[in-house]
């Protein structure tokens, strides 16, 4: 899969690297007992130690401490039992303490990867550099009154994990299937719940480009603010053009963050470098070392879910599934088990199928989730059981599959109160077979000449009985009849 | 005046106990004291009605027979403890009006213990000095004046109200807090005594941050048994504090006096500086003396990083102050002064809230962690702090506890050292030292300058060996035998 841009020079490529901030599942904040429930009134969740007032004094909440070791083992990382909180000091209304919490020069998590998967089969792996912990800042409103800036600390102090990939990533859509992928993780885990909507995983991403065949890294530009997965692509390919454009007409990259403007679609520059901060990072005295005791890691490591990835090649060795549906039923640990739930037993690929197209069809057009279904797996077993059975036709099925997802209804309810059994009784069937013969003289001469066209035959025949006929049945009869 | 306020904080609850007195007569003795003695400026804010509404409690449960450790004793607390409600400024302009709406875990304590609140005490702006002369409410004189003289002269520093509020009799005990030397130093130059626990033996939560790696709670008293006693109701666990040390708090009051016998008292060779006053040597070798009379055993040992100790406090103190005053930033509580913008209104704020010292130390904090001097300063300062660390625990292998001046010189007129902020500095080489190693330090008393000023003797601990410095202190007390009162105050007497 390779990705380039065609300059007036030549060939460019693009070189990526994701800073992901993804919010701590946890009921209290990083440093205080606040809550932090989404969708407070301003202010609501916020403890004295949070408003930075005088004498107040950080505890880390060790729950926090727990998703990270957690996080890091999902994505196969170093864990390091000795890690540091340091002080990032600058100057801002909604960071109270001056100075926001973080880990910098020992981070708890260090080396790790995750694989992503490209829609033609192959997958790559992309380095992860640490995930650290760190405090959120609060929010600035600007907007409520003409005169004054507001301050909402609700945020203030939640835990985030911040998740550094290398710069591996080599195209706007590896970017976006390494968001998904580690979306993925972080839900199975527990650890995060992906809501990019409510801002519980933002990304940053590190754009720079290069000639083709060159191995040196260009100048980057860190892109704040992409805060949905269309955008994560959006933004890198029009920053890349953006460079790309730069140097062709003579100019250079500056090295500088940019934000991403989803209603114009383009990046723009936050701040030059004469506002670069000098954060000042030092050890926070206020914290000890953290240090995880003997045991804990082993103890996490054997607590952890099956992940995506080894579902996914389960479901491909033990189900047959191909390796692109199995990474599509993998994608939500609900998905999976569901899916599983309705394999078991039965035809594996065939279950995948109606999952994957009928189910998620109906519910993608319904605007629902999973969780959301009206279908239980069960019920879609009993239904794959009836069509398997021969009790209802394959185009039956679906039509019981619409009224189940309407009703709630079981299948076999269904069938029976609608009437929907398939016919196998010949003598049932017959009239029909000699109707549709009787009343189409010129098919029958086709098919003397051409036998396929009995499919033409079966279809009318399914059409006069409603669909409910055992095709095979109506097969049988016609051929014995058209070549009597 | 009343000679209820000449009693020990140890004399007086036993008065308490035994019905000699009541609680109502102990404390308006010291409300009459306090009013007696604005002239000290030991107090930033008064809480006289604070007291009596305490008193009510404390008479009853005296009644009731279910007296806290300091049930009914008025006391004082440096005006760097958050109290409820009441004005809390760290003697600094840019805490203007601040009144918590938490307390601080130590005076919870003293509060659940039946104390009694006279008041918030004068100190240092941000606990930063040696002198209380850096008080945005003035400086602190001390009771004591020299010998034909009637110029005031410091308290010494920062916790400068509550050691001249101790020694002028206005409260039987008081709160202090040591950075590099702010209980020490003060009760040196007061001539009472001042202990500064363990790193981690107080809680510092709702203390205002000066340098959290090196601030500790710790008492004043008019003798080492109030210290003890009073410590024994400051101390403990706080799970509100990460470095607060999950210990026991020993029964110190009880083992005061338990003797130094066969205990081995260390000399630092290192602790003769040049230019120290003979008077400082003689009262040191008088310390050792008196130990050795009582059965200890004085042995010299050898603290080779001493002379860097003074340059890495005044890298790691500034640096992390630097950090810990960024929050006042005229936002949510204090001082704002507006200007054009954001930017403008910070820069005002703080240059208008915070007094030069204060300023200075925010500057230097912020240099020594800027890139590209961290590691030459910060980085360094950290290394050299863990060497004078090493080198008390290696000292400690030789003796039970170490003996020190408490500080190089007698008290200063006011005003004096003001233009040279490293002489002032160095009033804390002695107390510097086992402040970064976040040792237990008391000071006591020892004898009089010859211009008639009190000095002091320090005696330094293993780590949570209070105990130890607690008996060497009490040895030294004994053998010191130190009546003479602050001028002034002898005639009421």
């Amino acid at each position: 899969m390779s990705y380039t841009i065609e300059g007036n020079t030549g060939t460019w490529e693009i070189v990526v690297g994701l800073e992901v901030h993804a919010q701590v599942i946890s009921e209290s904040k990083l440093f205080s007992g606040a809550s932090t429930a989404y969708g407070a009134p301003p202010n609501a969740n916020v403890s004295i130690v949070d408003a930075g007032m005088p004498g107040m004094l950080p505890v880390v909440n060790a729950h926090c401490i727990r998703q990270a070791v957690r996080t890091g083992l999902g994505l196969k990382a170093q864990i390091n039992k000795d890690s540091v909180f340091e002080r990032k000091n600058y100057f801002y209304p909604d960071l109270p303490q001056g100075y926001q919490i973080s880990q910098y020069l020992h981070p708890i998590v260090g080396n790790g990867e995750l694989v992503i998967d490209m829609p033609n089969g192959e997958s790559r792996t992309i380095g992860i550099t640490r995930l650290h912990l760190e405090q959120d800042a609060g929010k600035s409103v600007h907007d409520r009154s003409d005169d004054a800036t507001l301050i909402d600390l609700n945020r203030s102090g939640v835990a985030l994990m911040e998740i550094v990939s290398e710069p591996d990533i080599r195209t706007p859509e590896e970017a976006v299937l390494y968001m998904r992928k580690l979306r993925s993780i972080l839900r199975y885990l527990g650890t995060c719940d992906g809501n990019m909507e409510e801002g519980n995983l933002r990304c940053d991403a590190n754009v720079s480009v290069r000639r083709r065949g060159e191995t040196a890294f260009g100048t980057r530009c860190e892109i704040k603010n992409v805060n949905s997965m269309r955008f994560v692509a959006r933004a890198i390919e029009y920053e890349a053009r953006r460079q790309v454009d730069l140097i062709e007409s003579g100019q250079t990259v500056v090295q500088e963050t940019r934000l991403f403007d989803a209603q114009k679609g383009e990046t723009r520059s936050m701040r030059g470098k004469e506002e670069a901060h000098d954060y000042r990072y030092f050890p926070d005295p206020d914290l000890l070392p953290v240090i995880l005791p003997e045991g804990y890691v082993e103890e996490i490591a054997a607590s952890l879910p099956e992940l995506p990835d080894a579902k996914k090649s389960r479901f491909i060795a033990d189900y047959g599934v191909t390796p692109y549906d199995a990474g599509v039923l993998v994608m939500e640990q609900q998905t999976a088990a569901y899916f599983e739930a309705v394999a078991q037993g039965r035809d594996a690929k065939q279950a995948a199928n109606w999952v994957i197209n009928e189910l998620f069809g109906l519910l993608a057009k319904g605007g629902k989730d999973l969780s959301e279904t009206p279908i239980s797996a069960d019920d879609l077993g009993r239904l794959l059981d009836l069509l398997n059975d021969g009790t209802i036709s394959g185009r039956l099925a679906k039509d019981v599959f619409a009224i189940m997802f309407e009703t709630g209804q079981s299948p076999a309810r269904i069938v029976e109160e609608r009437g929907l059994k398939q016919v196998t009784d010949t003598s049932s069937i017959e009239p029909f077979c000699e109707e549709v013969i009787a009343a189409n003289p010129g098919q029958v001469e086709t098919y003397r000449k051409n036998p396929k066209v009995i499919g033409w035959f079966v279809g009318q025949v399914m059409k006069k009985t409603g669909g409910k006929a055992n095709p095979a049945v109506v097969t049988g009869i016609l051929q014995k009849m058209l070549d009597g | 005046m009343s000679e209820l306020t000449y009693l020990t904080l140890t004399q007086a609850r036993a008065g308490l106990l035994a019905k000699e007195f009541s609680v109502d007569e102990l404390l308006e003795a010291h409300i009459s004291a306090l009013a007696a003695h604005r002239d000290l400026n030991a107090f930033i804010t008064e809480t006289a009605d604070l007291a009596r509404q305490q008193a009510k409690t404390a008479a009853s449960r005296l009644q009731r027979g279910e007296a806290g450790l300091l049930e009914g004793l008025p006391i004082a607390i440096k005006d760097l403890f958050c109290t409820t409600d009441v004005l809390t400024t760290a003697a600094s302009h840019i805490l203007d009006g601040f009144k918590p709406p938490y307390e601080s875990s130590v005076t919870r304590k003293l509060w659940g213990e039946g104390a009694l609140c006279l008041g918030k005490t004068n100190l240092d702006e941000f606990a930063m000095g040696s002198a209380n002369v850096t008080s945005y409410y003035g400086p602190v004189r001390s009771p004591w004046t020299a010998v034909g003289d009637n110029v005031a002269v410091v308290p010494g520093g920062s916790s400068g109200g509550s050691a001249a509020a101790v020694a002028a009799r206005i409260a039987l005990a008081a709160t202090g807090t040591d950075t590099g030397g702010s209980i020490r130093q003060p009760a040196a130059f007061c001539g009472i005594t001042g202990i500064k626990p363990t790193y981690g033996r107080c809680s510092r939560f709702g203390v205002i941050a000066f340098a959290s790696s090196l601030d500790q709670p710790g008492a004043f008293g008019r003798s080492v048994e109030d210290c003890a006693l009073f410590l024994e109701a400051m101390a403990g666990y706080d799970p509100n504090d990460s470095t607060s040390a999950d210990l026991p708090v020993p029964d110190w009051k009880s083992e005061v006096g338990g003797g130094v016998k066969g205990m081995r008292i260390g000399l630092p060779r290192e602790y003769r500086v040049d230019g120290m006053p003979s008077e400082i040597e003689q009262i040191w070798q008088q310390g050792a003396s008196w130990l050795k009379a009582q059965g200890a055993e004085i042995v010299e040992i050898s603290l080779p990083h001493t002379k860097y100790a003074l340059p890495t406090y005044y890298i790691i103190a500034p640096a992390e102050a630097s950090s810990n005053l960024a929050r006042y930033d005229g936002m949510r509580f204090g001082l704002r002064v507006p200007g054009k913008n954001l930017a403008e209104t910070y820069m005002k704020t703080r240059g208008e809230g915070f007094g030069a010292e204060v300023r200075r130390r925010i500057m230097i904090g912020t240099y020594v962690l800027s890139a590209g001097y961290y590691d030459a300063y910060y980085l360094k300062a950290q290394k050299v702090r863990r060497r004078i660390a090493d080198d008390f625990t290696q000292a400690f292998e030789h003796c039970d506890a170490i003996l020190t001046p408490t500080a190089p010189s007698a008290a200063f007129r006011v005003g004096d050292k003001m233009d040279d902020p490293v002489a002032m500095y160095l009033n804390d080489v002695f107390t510097v030292p086992s402040s970064l190693a976040g040792l237990p330090g008391i000071s006591v008393p020892a004898g009089l300058s010859a211009s008639g000023l009190p000095l002091g003797l320090q005696v330094i601990g293993r780590p949570w060996d209070e105990m130890t410095c607690f008996k060497v202190g009490r040895a030294i007390e004994q053998a010191a035998d130190f009546t003479t009162l602050p001028y002034g105050l002898e005639a009421a007497a």
